[in-house]
């Protein structure tokens, strides 16, 4: 490989959160050895491999969402968490019946299913009235749902954990009969390309980023600006609440305290791994994505190294303060400067 | 270095991706000299000035100093600072909150015991402001001063930071004559101290005002070096442009146009439209192939005006037709959609979409109007920008090159590119020509002759009277929010308005 070619690689977009990834992935090779052996165990894949593209399945969701938010509105939507544990909730209460444990539906599963889907692109219309409408700041509008969701999952629950032990209610949590494939890693694959869809085939990708860099033009030029912003956060919402729906069936279970626990912040830092700016404007969701992969593999490999849980968080910000360090433009200026010192120092001893 | 030079650039090279954008240019500053820096737009004074003060490198050359010993290479504005070159810029970079004190001393605030000693350092902003015979209140913030006075004070901060060389970018783009006037009073006062300026304009008249020497460059390319007194303006005029231009004058022919009456020949028709507290209401007919100018002081209303005709402001009172139907504008689409384009004031900040390609910003308006679920196939959209890159003969390395990377008259005809696409039947330009070349400046004013003999109604607006006494069939006089008076044919000349503007006749 010539010097040209390794010059577009690097300098493709998404070269450096993909590094990222691999590098990752690479160091089980070392650590381990069974890292990326897969077996069919039940019917269903089994691996650390397929294990991360399972576990990452609501964070890729959740990264969608919140991608087209920072894009349009240059700020995070803080509240996709609460809003996972609501959607749940909803789900659990409206299957249950009211009860707080049942073995047998109480009404059929399409309804809890519309009902969270529902209650979680309300919560998004709320978030985006507040920012594209009043123009309060994202996170402190978001703040509000961050607050007042895990409390109104709680008001919807009764303060308890919400059991459904019916068989179907695990299905979207974990896998169908004869599908090797874990259904959360389907339905980020369908969300992913549906998003991709609805990005390319109308004007919205285009929308979306002209509003974030710049707002007032934008509507100078028939761009309804407000609009466009609201509904980023109606989408957001909408993955939230998609997100909640597969937690809670892993679980076959509310849990208004742990769904989606600290998710908002694993979320925003997909984003960011995936090479979007957090101030707006252009972006890449394809990036997020692998971000979002990213995080769980991270996860997934200090699991497999026997990090205990508890001090995971430890070794995995040490590892996210490295790949956003590598990716910033404080390290790029630090390369272009060392690249060039080097080749004058070349120059000067030719010429000596 | 040469004697009593305090500034001297030798065989600079820049490029960006596909750009040569400054190619062995030489420059040289004396000490108490004004020196202008001229060349049209994407000319590479811009690059220049950003390779002087660090903000941008440069691959080959070298800049001496006075009193430094050797080459100096600035690596920030901060080290060029140090280095006694500062930059005083069309935007001023001064913090609106703070006091003209603070502002002045920001940094580097005289301390007593750790603490800032506010006493000593207002007495000591008052005395610098009077030196310069600057009148402002120290302990007010900077925001109760015009641009004009906060452009002195940076002036003020920037020359008691000790600079040896003191760039002054676009500095009277906003201001009005008398403030001018007060700048290059500064400035004479500064040159006589044995500062060396460097000053970017885009006005002849002011050049020649106030400068003792020209260096022009083009694409790039140093042109020379003339002393202002010996090169005539139709000269620098051509050695800026590198070919004879059409003489200006001429662009319009002689005989004013006729408009018929007719309704289905009246474009746009405002009755008693107006805003409380913002535009007085005022009635307008502008017709097909007719282009109207506004003209005024700053701040008499011009821009509120057509803002309130495309409805970026709703009106509060009266009623717009636009050929013949009436149009309340609740989103600037709907006035597109009535058949109108509004190319705002601030390029910056209401026009351009910096981070998009060429491309997008061009079809962007049309693709608005189409709807958000009728996207201009890419194979559309690219025979768009083609089409229009090559009709405005627009300077960009591809259509996918972002537009915030264009020199501002590129950017220019980018968006109003983005007009024309649309199809309008009404065009709004508020100072299409701020800020840009000569060149182009003409071929926007006969870019506007032309569309207006297709039929299009245009409304024109720029600073520069005799521009606009050039394109425009009739012009509007506004003062002080409200619209004092239209002229056309013979009352249509310079002596003329300016009595209008002033008004108490």
């Amino acid at each position: 490989m010539n010097n040209e070619t390794i010059k577009k690689i690097t300098s493709q977009r998404l070269f450096l959160p993909i590094f990222c990834l691999i590098l990752v992935l690479l160091v089980n090779v070392i650590t381990t050895p069974n890292f990326f052996s897969i077996s069919i165990r039940d019917g269903v894949l089994y691996g650390y491999i397929i294990d991360i593209i399972n576990r990452a399945s609501e964070l890729v969701i959740l990264a969608i969402g919140m991608t087209l938010v920072v894009s349009a509105s240059a700020g995070t939507d803080i509240s996709v968490g609460a809003i996972m544990a609501v959607s749940a909730a909803v789900c659990c209460n409206i299957l249950s019946g009211g009860e707080r444990a049942v073995t047998e539906y109480a009404s059929p599963l399409i309804v809890g299913f519309l009902a969270a889907i529902i209650v979680g692109v309300l919560i998004g219309c709320f978030n985006g009235f507040l920012v594209a409408k009043l123009n309060i700041q994202p996170m402190v509008a978001t703040l509000i749902m961050f607050t007042a969701g895990r409390g109104i999952a709680q008001l919807i629950t009764d303060g308890q954990i919400t059991y459904v032990r019916v068989d179907s209610y695990r299905l979207l949590g974990a896998s169908f009969d004869g599908i090797p494939i874990p259904t959360p890693f389907i339905v980020a694959v369908v969300m992913v390309a549906f998003t991709a869809l609805l990005l390319s085939k109308t004007a919205l990708g285009m929308y979306i980023q002209s509003v974030g860099i710049n707002k007032k033009a934008s509507s100078f030029i028939g761009i309804k600006s407000i609009f466009i912003i609201f509904l980023t956060y109606a989408y957001c919402g909408f993955c939230s609440g998609l997100s909640g729906l597969i937690a809670s069936s892993r679980i076959y279970s509310a849990d208004a305290n742990n769904i989606g626990l600290n998710m908002e912040l694993d979320a925003i830092l997909a984003v960011a791994i995936g090479g979007n700016s957090l101030a707006g404007g252009k972006f890449s969701i394809a990036g997020s994505v692998i971000g979002a992969y990213t995080i769980q593999a991270l996860t997934t490999t200090l699991y497999a190294m026997h990090v205990s849980s508890d001090q995971v968080p430890v070794y995995k910000a040490i590892v996210v303060v490295i790949i956003v360090a590598l990716q910033s433009p404080g390290f790029a200026r630090w390369r272009k400067s060392l690249a060039k010192k080097k080749s004058m120092n070349i120059t000067q001893k030719e010429a000596a | 270095m040469e004697q009593n030079s305090v500034l001297e650039m030798r065989g600079i090279y820049k490029t960006f991706p596909g750009v040569k954008a400054l190619q062995n240019v030489d420059f040289t500053l004396k000490k108490g000299e004004i020196h202008a820096l001229m060349g049209e737009n994407g000319a590479g004074k811009s690059t220049l000035i950003k390779v002087l003060t660090g903000v941008e490198e440069f691959e080959t050359g070298q800049i001496c100093i006075d009193g430094r010993e050797g080459t100096i290479i600035n690596h920030s504005p901060q080290e060029a600072q140090n280095n006694g070159i500062s930059t005083v810029y069309q935007e001023v970079n001064l913090c609106p909150n703070l006091s003209v004190a603070e502002n002045l001393f920001i940094g580097r605030e005289p301390k007593k015991g750790g603490l800032i000693d506010w006493k000593t350092m207002n007495q000591r902003a008052s005395d610098l402001l009077s030196s310069l015979d600057i009148h402002a209140d120290v302990t007010k913030t900077i925001d109760n001063y015009s641009i004009a006075i906060q452009q002195m004070i940076a002036i003020a901060r920037a020359v008691d930071m000790s600079a040896k060389v003191l760039i002054l970018d676009e500095p009277t783009s906003s201001l009005d004559d008398s403030e001018v006037e007060k700048l290059f009073q500064l400035m004479t006062k500064l040159k006589n101290e044995g500062v060396g300026i460097i000053f970017v304009t885009h006005f002849l008249e002011q050049v020649y005002a106030v400068c003792d020497k020209i260096t022009v460059l083009r694409n790039g390319q140093l042109v020379g070096e003339f002393t202002t007194a010996e090169l005539p303006r139709v000269q620098l005029v051509a050695k800026m442009m590198g070919k004879d231009f059409d003489d200006l004058a001429s662009i319009k022919g002689d005989t004013a146009k006729e408009f018929s009456e007719n309704p289905e020949d009246i474009t746009i028709k405002a009755v008693g439209l107006g805003k409380n507290g913002y535009i007085k209401p005022f009635d307008l007919v502008i017709h097909k192939g007719e282009v109207v100018g506004f003209t005024g002081l700053l701040g008499s209303g011009r821009s509120e005006t057509v803002r309130l005709l495309y409805g970026a402001e709703k009106a509060d009172t009266g009623e717009l037709l636009v050929k013949g139907q009436k149009v309340v504008a609740k989103h600037p689409l709907t006035s597109m959609n009535a058949g109108m384009a509004y190319l705002p004031e601030d390029r910056k900040n209401e026009g351009i979409i910096a981070d998009l390609s060429v491309r997008e910003n061009l079809i962007l308006a049309l693709q608005a109007k189409r709807g958000i679920f009728h996207l201009l196939s890419k194979k559309q959209q690219e025979e768009y920008t083609d089409k229009y890159i090559q009709m405005l003969q627009v300077k960009t390395a591809s259509r996918e090159t972002t537009i915030k990377s264009l020199s501002g008259g590129n950017q220019q005809k980018v968006i109003i590119g983005r007009w024309l696409l649309t199809n309008p039947d009404f065009l709004i330009l508020d100072e299409p020509t701020r800020g840009i070349d000569i060149g182009t400046k003409t071929e926007i004013q006969k870019l506007v002759l032309q569309l207006a003999e297709e039929g299009m109604a245009v409304v024109f607006i720029s600073s520069e009277i005799e521009e606009m006494l050039r394109t425009c069939d009739r012009m509007v006089v506004m003062r002080d929010g409200a619209k004092v008076g239209e002229l056309s044919g013979e009352d249509m000349n310079q002596s003329t308005i300016m009595s209008t503007i002033a008004g108490g006749h």
